[in-house]
């Protein structure tokens, strides 16, 4: 990768960055556009999979970000990733905080929070059918991959279970060959 | 209604950059699929940093702003305690230790990648991951009932960010300008009616 095209990736997650209402998990449809379809830098296969390297990894969901890098371009890759997603929303974060944190029942900051709250819903599910659209694409893969997708909704909607068990059972179905 | 002893005994704090480091540490480690449980259980229940209204608080907060909730709740306790030397550290003690270990997860995963046992780990372990993540999204759903604008337009713009995200593709710069900018009016508008013009 150039060194323009590193320089690209910073950008793309620092607007990504500021874009991120309702968790950095939101944007990876949009980071899957970017590096998946338009520049060709990963497959659908190795976007899914870093995703999912993070979840069995303990840590904030953020750190599927710098798996992402990783996989596009090494240790730098990781670093403009990370430090691109994070660095924009640090800076507000901070300055927000003092600054929204006596305004919370402003008809302003409810608008604002009122008005995200929709599209945080829309892009949560549109992020969860990108992340299965692979597998479910593929017939071998099919019908394995609905299954675990709807025990893990089951699971997570009806009790208190750790995901990290859920986690677990998606390994062992892929171990044994069932997904 | 009693109040438990532990309810009424004073909160603590951090006596220095140093604790608050390592218990960003200890509760970002303990997450897996999740930091904020963890966060919740150790910020309130154990170390009795926050009781539950400032947890609440703060995590609403933290959602309106844009970043990453748990990181963006860190940031805000840090900075509560000792200011922006301590937003840094809370940040860096919830980040460092697990990058190193999902990096070398990822690592270790480029040299085995092609071993059949990995990649059907992998690929169920995606499929769960996308199960997650939809799950949020449905235990979430039910907050449309307590948006100002209706239960029907907000479950309207979600449908509509669904379709033009996952199925059409159009880059979410302009998803969030134009049809948030949209909603929020909605939004604006909604609330002042409900509550009469503001003051």
């Amino acid at each position: 990768m150039t060194g323009a095209e590193l320089l690209g990736l910073f950008g793309h997650f620092l607007l990504l960055s500021l874009l991120a209402v309702g968790g950095a998990i939101t944007t990876a449809p949009d980071m899957h556009r970017y590096m998946v379809t338009e520049q060709h830098w990963l497959t659908d296969a190795q976007f899914t999979s870093s995703i999912a390297i993070a979840q069995a990894a303990p840590g904030p969901n953020l750190l599927f970000v710098a798996v992402l890098g990783w996989n596009t371009a090494g240790p730098l890759g990781a670093f403009a990733t990370t430090a691109g997603i994070l660095l924009p929303s640090t800076v507000l974060s901070l300055w927000a905080t003092r600054w929204g944190s006596q305004r919370r029942e402003t008809r302003f900051v409810r608008s604002f929070t009122n008005g995200l709250t929709p599209l945080t819903l829309g892009l949560l599910l549109a992020t969860g059918w990108i992340l299965a659209e692979p597998y479910v694409r593929v017939a071998q893969y099919r019908w394995g991959a609905l299954g675990l997708i709807a025990i893990t909704v089951l699971v997570m909607v009806r009790t208190k279970a750790s995901p990290m068990w859920l986690v677990a059972l998606g390994a062992l179905a892929g171990v044994l060959g069932l997904v | 209604m009693s109040v438990p002893a532990a309810e009424a005994t004073p909160l603590d704090a951090p006596a220095n950059l140093r604790e608050l480091f390592f218990a960003f540490n200890r509760l970002s480690l303990q997450g897996f699929g999740g930091v904020l449980p963890v966060a919740q259980r150790e910020l309130v229940e154990r170390r009795r940093w926050l009781d539950k209204q400032q947890f609440i608080e703060m995590l609403a907060v933290s959602q309106v702003l844009p970043g990453p909730n748990v990181v963006n709740l860190a940031l805000m306790f840090g900075d509560r305690c000792f200011g922006v030397r301590g937003a840094m550290t809370a940040l860096a003690g919830m980040m460092l230790a697990p990058l190193v270990v999902v990096l070398a997860l990822t690592a270790l995963y480029g040299q085995y990648s092609h071993h059949p046992l990995v990649s059907g780990a992998l690929r169920g372990m995606g499929a769960v991951a996308a199960g997650l993540v939809i799950s949020t999204a449905l235990k979430l759903l039910g907050t449309v009932r307590h948006n100002p604008m209706g239960r029907w337009l907000a479950l309207a713009f979600a449908a509509l960010t669904f379709v033009l995200i996952a199925l059409l593709r159009w880059p979410l710069v302009w998803i969030v300008l134009g049809l948030g900018s949209l909603a929020m009016a909605v939004a604006w508008r909604s609330l002042g009616r409900s509550e009469g013009p503001p003051p």
